[in-house]
């Protein structure tokens, strides 16, 4: 498999989620994302609650995909360490939080994986895991198929296309053959075929700057062809945008194509897609106990706005279930088009 | 006016400006081309790759950028949108071809 340095490693100049931000802000738009709200009648965003927490356990992966809005890599050493995993958990025992979704950079890769997943799982919460698939294929790793199946845990895995050329452009060459692989074995446990109860998400990313399609119709495509194709079943299809940080920003400046993007993504604001924005019903935790409103503006280094508690550690359900959202340019690649969020599509 | 473009890529953006001319008629034109490219009988990844291929046959550079993107957006890809294009290039090829019948018939109605 393709793995290249992370935008970290090279010591690139986009690195860094401030630098990100400022790139972004030097862009000029159409109108800024909180007047586009404002317009929609939705200003100020407000949390209505907390029915996701977003565990991101680290950045580092075993891939190095063109896209990555955590610029994750194997070199990234950034790893939750044991007393937030705990407070974590912690959290969860005290609170009726109904959903706890796992990811990375290859959460998989975090020590204590497992032990997150068996705690979360034997606390009764809805567990989701966002696997890269090519994890499973690693030796050390070949455990995981079994043991996310014995814990219920639903796959939600990253799969750009259901041809070879596309999904190893952007995810690197070999990542389709391994992640069918990977597929076929998730099958065979019972992930994604009807009554079983495992449930199978795939995901998917354009690969380029454009908008990803109708998730309805993409999901009736995805199933008619991987079926006939490789003779994989899945339960759910869920498109993402792209978002124009990290990695992908870097690949829209390289392409000359960032201006253009940010331009569409302003001009196709949807506002049914922004008012089912993941951010009013999740809340995300960073490797390190910041709070942030989700991953992306994680990675912007844009914790939780003043005024609600910022660290897992002062945890408060209150405060932060009616929270005001901190927003940004990027927010518009939540609600372009059919909108995008974690589970897909929001409007 | 630079007259060195007359097909100027930002021109895309500017298409509804045709309405300043005739708002009404911009407005009818609006609403049935949004009709048109709803998913209906076909779907709408169908209907964006015959656009594609009627953007070539008409040589359209703004549709071929439009509907090139729009393809891709309603999850065709490259092998697919390839095909449609080589399906407007046989429709061309043979428009021009089956007027060689013409031809034959006139060769007949001069020759011995």
């Amino acid at each position: 498999m393709t793995v290249l340095p992370t935008l970290q490693k090279q010591h690139h100049p986009l690195a860094s989620g401030a630098a990100q931000r400022r790139r972004l802000a030097e862009i000029p738009v159409a109108r800024d994302f909180e007047a586009a709200l404002a317009g929609a009648g939705l200003l100020p965003l407000r949390a209505t609650g907390i029915e996701v927490l977003q565990l991101n356990l680290g950045r580092k992966c075993n891939q190095t995909c063109h896209h990555c809005h955590v610029d994750a890599g194997p070199d990234r050493t950034e790893m939750m360490p044991p007393d937030i995993v705990d407070r974590c958990l912690e959290v969860l025992a005290e609170s009726a939080i109904p959903t706890v979704d796992i990811t990375g950079g290859a959460p998989e890769l975090h020590p204590q994986f497992r032990r997150i997943v068996e705690t979360v799982a034997g606390l009764g919460r809805r567990v989701m895991d966002r696997c890269n698939l090519t994890i499973t294929r690693l030796p050390n790793y070949r455990y995981l198929p079994a043991f996310l199946a014995e814990h219920r845990v639903e796959v939600v895995a990253s799969l750009p296309y259901y041809q070879a050329r596309q999904t190893d452009a952007q995810r690197g060459d070999g990542v389709f053959e391994s992640s069918i692989a990977a597929l076929h074995e998730l099958n065979a446990l019972g992930y994604g075929v009807p009554g079983s109860g495992l449930v199978l998400s795939l995901v998917t990313n354009p690969v380029g700057a454009f908008l990803p399609p109708a998730q309805a119709a993409a999901e009736r495509d995805w199933r008619r062809e991987l079926e006939r194709r490789h003779g994989i079943v899945f339960n759910h299809l869920y498109t993402i945008t792209n978002m124009p940080i990290s990695r992908f920003l870097e690949h829209l400046d390289e392409k000359g194509q960032t201006e253009a993007y940010l331009a569409k993504l302003v001009q196709t604001f949807n506002p049914a897609a922004a008012a089912g924005v993941m951010c009013r019903t999740t809340l995300s935790v960073g490797w390190d106990g910041t709070l942030y409103d989700c991953d992306f503006n994680q990675m912007l280094e844009l914790p939780v706005l003043d005024g609600v508690p910022r660290h897992i550690r002062e945890f408060d359900p209150a405060a932060l279930g009616g929270r005001a959202v901190a927003l940004g340019p990027h927010c518009f690649g939540c609600t372009a088009g059919a909108g995008s969020s974690c589970g897909g599509a929001t409007a | 006016m630079d007259d060195a473009h007359y097909y100027h890529a930002p021109d895309l953006a500017r298409f509804a400006e045709m309405g300043k001319g005739s708002p009404e008629l911009w407005e009818k034109f609006s609403a049935w081309y949004g009709a048109v490219f709803a998913e209906g009988a076909l779907t709408a990844r169908e209907k964006a790759l015959i656009a594609l291929a009627v953007a070539h046959a008409v040589q359209c550079p703004y549709c071929i950028d439009a509907y090139s993107t729009a393809a891709l957006e309603q999850g065709s890809n490259e092998e697919q949108m390839t095909e449609a294009v080589h399906v407007a290039a046989a429709i061309r090829g043979g428009a021009s071809l089956v007027h060689g019948v013409q031809m034959r018939n006139h060769l007949e109605r001069l020759g011995m």
